[in-house]
């Protein structure tokens, strides 16, 4: 999978997940004041990324200073290198 | 004191969406039981439940208010929402201190076991999700509603099993009449599905007349053999009648009195005395005698102990000079949480509607319920006055007398 494929994977299942409009998620959109998520939301993103990409999130410190969607595209993205690299 | 009127009203029942074809089914006296075959296949002694069917929200919600709410909670949306537009009332006109929120419900169980079960497939706490620990909270309604609604006053849940709902609204109407809140959306909710009564099936209270579901709740009937789950949503708005008056709101009715009792005797059987004191007690608060009653919206459920407490207490009152009774459960099935406040909503559509619902199913009375005067079939004339009765575990007993001239 390309990081590529990989963006537009989070973008889709997050969308589908929190009803958003996918015009909305650019990189820089803010997870809070962009896309009106909240921290109940942040949650559930986590089981969500995990389930969409058969991972388990562990790394809690760096999932709460995520910011905006292009953050949890850049994590998602070094997570999978980290597994091919490990694997 | 400050009198009380209702002017708003709005359900989810098993009887319809609205209360426009809520008020035809209970004039023609359509029942809502259904078979649920699922229950079948998991061991009940009846799968027999009232269902909320082609539910739709008119008010779409949030994907962020869905999270935390269980459906039950979005059908007391859904009759929030169909009230406050009777009212009149815009978003703005109860985000205030001055309006407050009272729900009757004792239970959300399906959430809480949902919320069990995703534990135990997932092992890890975080990935149960975040909407859980709402949507499984007996106060679920209220906490959510007051997000959505924003309302500022009185916020909280009245648990008293299946008199919650009465309860509610009786204490919507106190805090009104006190003086202590302006207008108060209040109601009850019960959860349909067969995890909430599954045990309440193994104790044997459910009719098991399968084949004639739409008979099989037959509330003071000689041959009632238990009563058939149900639930919904039931929801009306209370105001202070001279703030209802002073912005021109349609006043549908009143709450002319509301008292409570306790059997303080058995956990499920109800006492010879306890509605007999709660009735007593709503008239002599309302300054009224039995004769002023012009139709009682009875409590009775259809089972053999609970509908002959019923009778005889009714008759300890009102002797031989008995107004018209039926129950709404004969076409609802018990509504159990929401059952109280749905009484309500339907005797004020009687009087709107000028017609008193008939007791389906009733064929015989036996000794305690030939006392009575059984509403068989559907009056064409509203009722003036109303007496809503309420019983639940344990119990706790609620009269509501509501005025409709």
């Amino acid at each position: 999978m390309t990081d590529k494929e990989i963006i537009e994977k989070i973008n889709t299942a997050l969308a589908e997940e929190f009803e958003l409009d996918e015009a909305s998620m650019l990189p820089e959109a803010h997870l809070f004041d962009d896309l009106e998520l909240d921290s109940l939301d942040l949650v559930d993103m986590v089981i969500v990324l995990e389930q969409t990409f058969g991972f388990k999130i562990r790394e809690e410190e760096e999932i709460r200073s995520i910011r905006t969607l292009g953050d949890i595209h850049a994590f998602v993205i070094r997570k999978r290198h980290q597994r091919l690299q490990s694997s | 004191m400050h009198r009380v009127a209702i002017t708003g009203i709005g359900i989810v029942s098993c009887l319809g969406n609205d209360i426009r074809s809520v008020s035809t089914a209970l004039r023609e006296g359509k029942s809502g039981v259904v078979v649920d075959p699922r229950r079948i296949q998991l061991g009940f002694r009846s799968p027999l439940t009232g269902t909320i069917a082609n539910f739709d929200l008119t008010f779409p919600l949030h994907r962020k208010y869905r999270k935390t709410m269980p459906d039950f909670s979005v059908w007391a949306y859904g009759a929030v929402m169909e009230a406050l537009r009777m009212a009149g009332l815009h978003p703005g006109a109860i985000q205030n201190e001055e309006t407050g929120l009272i729900f009757g419900c004792d239970s959300s169980c399906r959430a809480a076991v949902q919320q069990v079960d995703l534990l135990k497939k997932h092992r890890e706490t975080k990935s149960i999700g975040s909407g859980w620990i709402f949507r499984s909270m007996t106060s679920n309604v209220t906490m959510n509603l007051n997000t959505i609604l924003k309302t500022r006053g009185a916020c909280w849940t009245v648990s008293a099993a299946c008199s919650s709902g009465g309860h509610a609204v009786g204490q919507a109407a106190d805090l009104i009449a006190s003086g202590r809140q302006d207008r108060v959306i209040c109601g009850g909710a019960q959860e349909i599905n067969w995890e909430t009564v599954c045990s309440f099936d193994g104790l044997g209270a459910f009719s098991t007349r399968i084949q004639d579901p739409g008979a099989a709740s037959r509330p003071f009937d000689r041959d009632r053999d238990g009563l058939v789950p149900g639930g919904g949503a039931a929801a009306l708005v209370l105001e202070r009648m001279d703030r209802a008056h002073g912005r021109n709101a349609p006043v549908l009715g009143e709450i002319l009195s509301y008292a409570f009792s306790s059997d303080g005797e058995f956990l499920y059987v109800p006492s010879r005395d306890g509605l007999k004191r709660a009735m007593q007690q709503a008239l002599k608060r309302a300054r009224m005698t039995p004769s002023d009653i012009g139709y009682i919206c009875a409590h009775a459920t259809s089972t053999q102990e609970g509908d002959a407490a019923e009778a005889e207490n009714i008759y300890a009152v009102f002797s031989d000079r008995c107004p018209p009774v039926s129950s709404t459960k004969s076409m609802t099935g018990h509504e159990l949480w929401m059952s109280g406040a749905s009484q309500v909503v339907y005797s004020t559509l009687m009087a709107r509607d000028n017609f008193i619902a008939a007791n389906m199913n009733f064929t015989a009375p036996d000794e305690h319920t030939k006392k009575l005067n059984i509403v068989t079939e559907t009056q064409h004339k509203g009722p003036e006055t109303v007496m809503c009765n309420s019983a639940g575990f344990g119990g706790t007993n609620s009269c509501l007398i509501l005025g409709f001239a």
